[in-house]
């Protein structure tokens, strides 16, 4: 349940709940605070209080949290995708990628799934998440890959690629790349070098989709789009993978 | 010191008797295999990495990581058991230690073989991990100690070759504490990667270090077995009894990496991730079962605990059989470990992909895998042949 939907019910208080009820709710409270009493069950706390024990899904950065002057990131408005890959032709013309060897910086991924007896299509933009922990980061011995500290991007230093991969293993969402003209490892870089750089406001990919998928955006800006489509109550938000613990920057909601 | 107190030395040092037709024949057979082995890892640098081996997106790893680290982990086992007799005695393995610290040398020299040609810009390696180190990588103290450990070890090998026994056992001891350290970070490489749940986890260090353990143990029988096979000649009382000490710490290991290895599948069996059951799932019924049921358990283990038993730690020839046998099952194992980690795709349920990748190692690989076994025996008959006298007196220390 939402905490803002919480915060509206009105608490029920315990006495119309059976005694047995009531009996499994205090060893609950016992065996979980080893308090008698003393630890506080999310039922009868208030709904502000209630928000710091609820795990959240998604780590989203809230104020004070942002480690770099400007925090890039970008949301999928998955079930906007149709699949017609211009992003992806985007992306490869205007960041000169290779045709060849698996190099894509970004791709659409599709399924069939069966819902309610019919079969339905979903696509699925992934690209690298730009991690806040970045896997890939930690690993390289050569700190040829790195945080762009103005950004928070993740990007490469090529001269520096040693070309030992090992940030392809690192990476839980495949987003590298060995790039044979540069003979180095490549990735994904919310076009920093082909488009910030120049003043652009948004990624080839995000400029080219017909159905605005994919929202690109500074994390911090609360005047932003990524920004209010982040804090719109009652969204539900997802990340790849989030059992890697690597903080990803790409978040996914359907709108 | 003097060229002709060098000259001296090493003439002392050196086996004569081994300078026969036959030998100086497998020499160069191994010499050939080396360069011929190794030029298709050069061909890699003339037509591309991405070209020659058959790694891909999806599986940046193959069989040379899996080949380098084979020879690395033995590397570190034999350098371990070296320092362990000089340092503290105590153990019958200190009259056969030196051979096993050329050998220790000559193992890393097939691992750096290996890597070598296996990354795409060494030359940049050789620049950038001295200039910009990234001190929280793997990869970067683990080839910085094994580069340190390995010109530890050479130092301590001139040393003990010209008698400069201080020097000899000071460096025998850095030497092996940058080993132990180096292999843990090599485990770490694949132990810190959340993203392959098949590797991710606390054991894996450790169970490179068993490895360790074991193929240096394994190594160590093989390689004193053969030299004498090669001189025609009986093992004295003394380095019988090496070799069995060496034969029982092999089987004592054989037993605890083969727990390790039982508890290590089972985990991925009772809960956890989905796509570390699922690389489970290749090695026990997949693609990788008949290497591992074939190759890892029956020849790696069962066959080899087999010999053992046979042999009551007497007779050689069979402790080297199992040890060669261990070796041989090492090596799969350590292929396994590699693809296993990602053949399964991060992806799983999207594009139609397969519940494994299918990654078979190109004529190329398997060159530069010939390539670094002509560098060990190389090295080994090249050893046996200058230093053959060093290996077989009594120890320095």
């Amino acid at each position: 349940m939402n905490i803002e939907d919480l915060e509206r019910e009105n608490n029920e208080g315990i006495a119309t709940l059976p005694l047995q009820e009531r009996r499994k709710f205090l060893k609950m409270g016992l065996a979980v605070s080893g308090v008698f009493l003393g630890g506080s069950v999310l039922s009868l706390t208030s709904a502000v209080h209630a928000a710091d024990q609820i795990a959240p899904e998604v780590d989203i950065p809230t104020d004070g949290q942002y480690p770099y002057p400007k925090h890039y990131g970008m949301v999928m408005r998955q079930n906007r995708c149709v699949g017609c890959e211009k992003c992806v032709e985007g992306c490869k013309q205007t960041n000169h990628v290779p045709d060849d060897h698996g190099a894509y910086r970004t791709a659409i991924q599709s399924r069939v799934t069966i819902e309610d007896g019919a079969e339905k299509r979903e696509f699925r933009p992934v690209l690298c998440n730009q991690c806040n922990r970045p896997p890939c980061v930690r690993v390289c011995p050569t700190k040829a890959t790195y945080k762009d500290p103005a950004t928070g991007i993740v990007v490469m230093d090529y001269d520096k690629c040693i070309g030992c991969k090992t940030c392809m293993a690192a990476c839980p969402y495949n987003a590298r790349y060995f790039n044979e003209e540069k003979y180095a490892i490549d990735k994904c870089n919310f076009c920093i070098d082909t488009r910030l750089a120049a003043g652009e406001k948004e990624t080839a990919c995000a400029a080219v989709c017909p159905a605005r998928v994919r929202i690109f955006g500074d994390l911090k800006d609360k005047t932003s789009e990524i920004y209010r489509l982040l804090h719109t109550p009652d969204t539900k938000i997802w990340v790849l993978r989030p059992d890697t613990g690597a903080l990803p920057n790409v978040f996914y909601m359907n709108g | 010191m003097s060229n002709n107190a060098l000259s001296a030395i090493l003439a002392e040092s050196a086996e004569p008797r081994l300078a026969t037709p036959g030998m100086n024949m497998a020499t160069i057979i191994f010499l050939i295999i080396t360069v011929a082995g190794l030029s298709c890892g050069v061909l890699a640098f003339i037509f591309g990495h991405h070209n020659i081996y058959n790694n891909t997106r999806e599986m940046p790893w193959g069989m040379l990581i899996s080949t380098y680290a084979f020879w690395a982990i033995t590397s570190t086992g034999l350098c371990i058991y070296a320092a362990m007799s000089h340092i503290f005695g105590g153990t019958r393995m200190g009259i056969i230690s030196n051979r096993m610290v050329w050998m220790s040398i000559i193992c890393i020299m097939g691992a750096f073989a290996t890597i070598g040609v296996e990354i795409a810009s060494p030359h940049r390696m050789l620049i950038y991990n001295i200039i910009s180190p990234n001190p929280t990588s793997n990869i970067w103290w683990m080839g910085t100690l094994y580069g340190l450990a390995v010109g530890c070890m050479i130092v301590e090998f001139f040393g003990i070759v010209t008698g400069l026994a201080k020097i000899a056992l000071i460096m025998g001891v850095f030497g092996a504490i940058a080993e132990v350290l180096a292999n843990s970070c090599l485990g770490g490489v694949f132990a810190t990667l959340p993203a392959r749940p098949y590797w991710y986890g606390a054991q894996l260090p450790i169970y490179f270090l068993t490895s360790a353990f074991l193929s240096g143990a394994a190594a160590a029988v093989l390689f004193n077995f053969l030299a004498y096979k090669i001189r025609g000649e009986k093992m004295s009382k003394a380095v019988h009894l090496g070799v069995k000490s060496a034969g029982k710490a092999m089987t004592l290991v054989l037993v605890l990496y083969a727990v390790a290895t039982f508890w290590r599948l089972i985990s991925f069996y009772v809960g956890g991730s989905e796509l570390g059951r699922l690389a489970a799932d290749t090695l026990i019924s997949g693609r990788l079962s008949t290497n591992f049921w074939l190759m890892e358990v029956c020849v790696g283990m069962i066959i080899p605990i087999l010999l053992i038993i046979l042999s009551r730690l007497e007779n050689v020839a069979m402790m080297a059989l199992a040890g060669f046998l261990i070796l041989v099952g090492q090596f799969v194992a350590r292929f396994d470990l590699v693809a296993a980690g990602q053949n399964v795709p991060q992806f799983l349920g999207w594009d139609n992909l397969p519940t494994s990748f299918s990654y078979v190692p190109s004529i190329f690989e398997f060159g530069v895998i010939a390539g670094s076994i002509g560098v060990v025996g190389f090295g080994f008959l090249i050893g046996e042949r200058m230093f053959g006298k060093t290996f077989t007196q009594k120890e320095h220390h």
